[in-house]
């Protein structure tokens, strides 16, 4: 029976996913119209974990939203910290040393590997696969104790300061990386290789389910992976560079089928990138302050600024309008879990529902981030 | 017919080679800690709650009652109280209460704080029956230390 004829047929029920349910990944409620396995119409409903973040930002001069910018996407908190903390730059023409440029680099793209690295855990716990989330979860946690050890935070960081860091990076900081970079390396083959990306199973599995095509993302504004995906090479890092990334040598991978095999390895592959930048940046990395001066009382000029990063899942913008005093007049942040989220409906319908919970795990929606 | 046994037998060789991966993995040293039975050390710049530096030349804090902490806090959550009292520069430091349910732990009193009076604590197993048990008086603490 097609799925219209079931609809008039009204054999269908309703079913309620979330808002606590292990794969939705944290407060995200869908109500699925369902035909026996098949979906005929998912309704992702938001704001389980609404916290008024951008209000928040429009009620304190502007150095006090700096912790919050670690809470919305708490997987890409530095990324978050350096789009704020740049935007605050570019509107007030606050210099950054170049030493402060290097670190915010390594720092960012160590939060992006552990960020991808606990999606690939997590991505594949959504399929029924339980041992990788543990050889993921050893390495990420290297990564949080080296950021602990110079942010003393090991999710939160709010490290990044305008005009600069808040502290600097050690010899102790560049030796452990550097171990990691070669632990990590030497884990991708004979780990997450032969253990997933070669296995048969997992690839009829993830193969040929959904479909990114190009003229779907433009049409919903599909940002990250996913849109790479499609063979659409769209990187903030590179189409509108940032920061000190130009310097580096780096790729962006891309595919060109866009299902979840694709996007998959895209990840993956977008892991060892940024180990190539961290080594790099690492080799380069100038002596010099990290730090400059700042008056203690900034006001930001009147008029707007917006400043794009590009986070763990895509891109990010901050949008913000001054009137001349220290309190932003409106700050809006567009975040890229929430445009990925958007195409969830004109996707997973008519599909089975453990290929719904697949492409929630594909298009790795971080909840806090898509309701602020 | 013939797929379905291909398939069959890729199927088996890619459980092998995964088992094969697990089986050399558990002759690797155990990374797993059995917290709270064994702990491990953490790092001395760990951001936990702030507490009041004992100075060791005095003994005592070294906080001036400057209130720039209490202004600059983004979550609100510091009240320092001083007062006049004689022979001591600036006011003398009455309480310090820091309501912990609000904190952030962003580090903004710390680093705006003139005197350095301010650290991090190391302390991060909090938990407790009540949100009164997290309004500290930073001084009291200071005094029982
Ligand atoms: S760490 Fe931040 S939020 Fe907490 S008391 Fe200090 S200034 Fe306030
Ligand atoms: S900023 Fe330092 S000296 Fe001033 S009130 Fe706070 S703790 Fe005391």
């Amino acid at each position: 029976m097609t799925p219209e004829a079931a609809k008039q047929d009204k054999h269908t029920f309703v079913l309620n996913m979330g808002p606590q349910h292990p794969s939705t990944h944290g407060v995200m409620r869908v109500i699925l119209e369902m035909d026996g396995e098949h979906i005929l119409e998912p309704e992702p409903v938001l704001g389980y974990g609404h916290r008024i973040q951008e209000k928040m930002g429009e009620a304190r001069p502007w150095p006090g939203f700096m912790p919050n910018t670690s809470r919305m996407d708490y997987l890409s908190a530095m990324i978050y910290n350096h789009g704020y903390v740049s935007l605050i730059e570019r509107m007030t023409g606050i210099e950054v040393p170049r030493r402060a440029e290097f670190i915010r680099v390594i720092t960012d793209e160590l939060n992006r590997i552990q960020s991808h690295l606990l999606w690939l855990g997590a991505f594949l716990l959504d399929l029924g696969a339980f041992t990788p989330i543990m050889y993921t979860f050893d390495d990420r946690e290297q990564i949080l104790d080296i950021l602990e050890d110079v942010t003393g935070s090991r999710l939160t960081y709010c490290y990044h300061r305008v005009g600069g860091v808040a502290r600097d990076i050690d010899e102790k900081f560049v030796e452990r990386t550097r171990a990691f970079i070669a632990r990590l390396r030497s884990r991708f083959k004979p780990i997450y290789y032969d253990l997933v990306t070669s296995n048969i199973i997992f690839i009829k599995r993830v193969k040929d389910v959904v479909s990114f095509t190009p003229e779907l993302a433009r049409r919903y504004g599909l940002t990250g992976p996913p849109l790479r995906s499609t063979g659409i090479s769209y990187d903030i890092r590179k189409n509108e560079p940032y920061s000190i990334y130009p310097e580096f040598d780096f790729e962006v991978p891309v595919g060109t089928k866009g299902d979840c095999l694709e996007v998959y390895n895209i990840r993956v592959a977008e892991m060892e990138q940024s180990l190539r930048i961290i080594e790099q940046a690492l080799d380069r990395l100038p002596e010099g302050p990290f730090r400059n001066k700042i008056p203690r009382k900034v006001k930001l000029p009147q008029g707007d600024a917006t400043f794009s990063v590009e986070t763990a899942r895509g891109e990010l913008t901050y949008y913000l309008v001054s009137d001349g005093s220290d309190v932003p007049y409106r700050l809006k942040i567009r975040v890229p879990s929430f445009s990925n989220l958007s195409v969830l409906q004109e996707l997973c319908r008519n599909m089975l529902l453990s290929d719904l919970v697949m492409s929630l795990g594909t298009l790795d929606l971080v909840i806090p981030e898509i309701d602020r | 017919m013939n797929e379905y046994f291909s398939d069959l037998f890729s199927g088996a060789k890619s459980l092998l080679v995964g088992l094969s991966v697990t089986i050399r993995e558990m002759f690797k040293p155990v990374v797993t800690v059995q917290y709270p039975r064994e702990k491990l050390e953490i790092t001395p710049n760990f951001r936990g709650h702030t507490e009041l530096v004992k100075d060791p030349e005095t003994g005592t804090h070294k906080c001036i009652s400057c209130m720039m902490c209490q202004k600059e806090c983004p979550s609100d959550c510091i009240r320092v109280k001083g007062e006049k009292r004689e022979g001591v520069k600036g006011l003398a430091l009455v309480s310090y209460s820091l309501d912990f349910t609000k904190c952030s732990l962003c580090g903004t009193c710390v680093e705006v704080c003139p005197t350095a009076a301010l650290e991090y604590s190391q302390e991060y197993e909090l938990a407790g029956y009540s949100s009164d048990e997290f309004r500290f008086d930073l001084l009291k603490r200071l005094e029982e230390r």
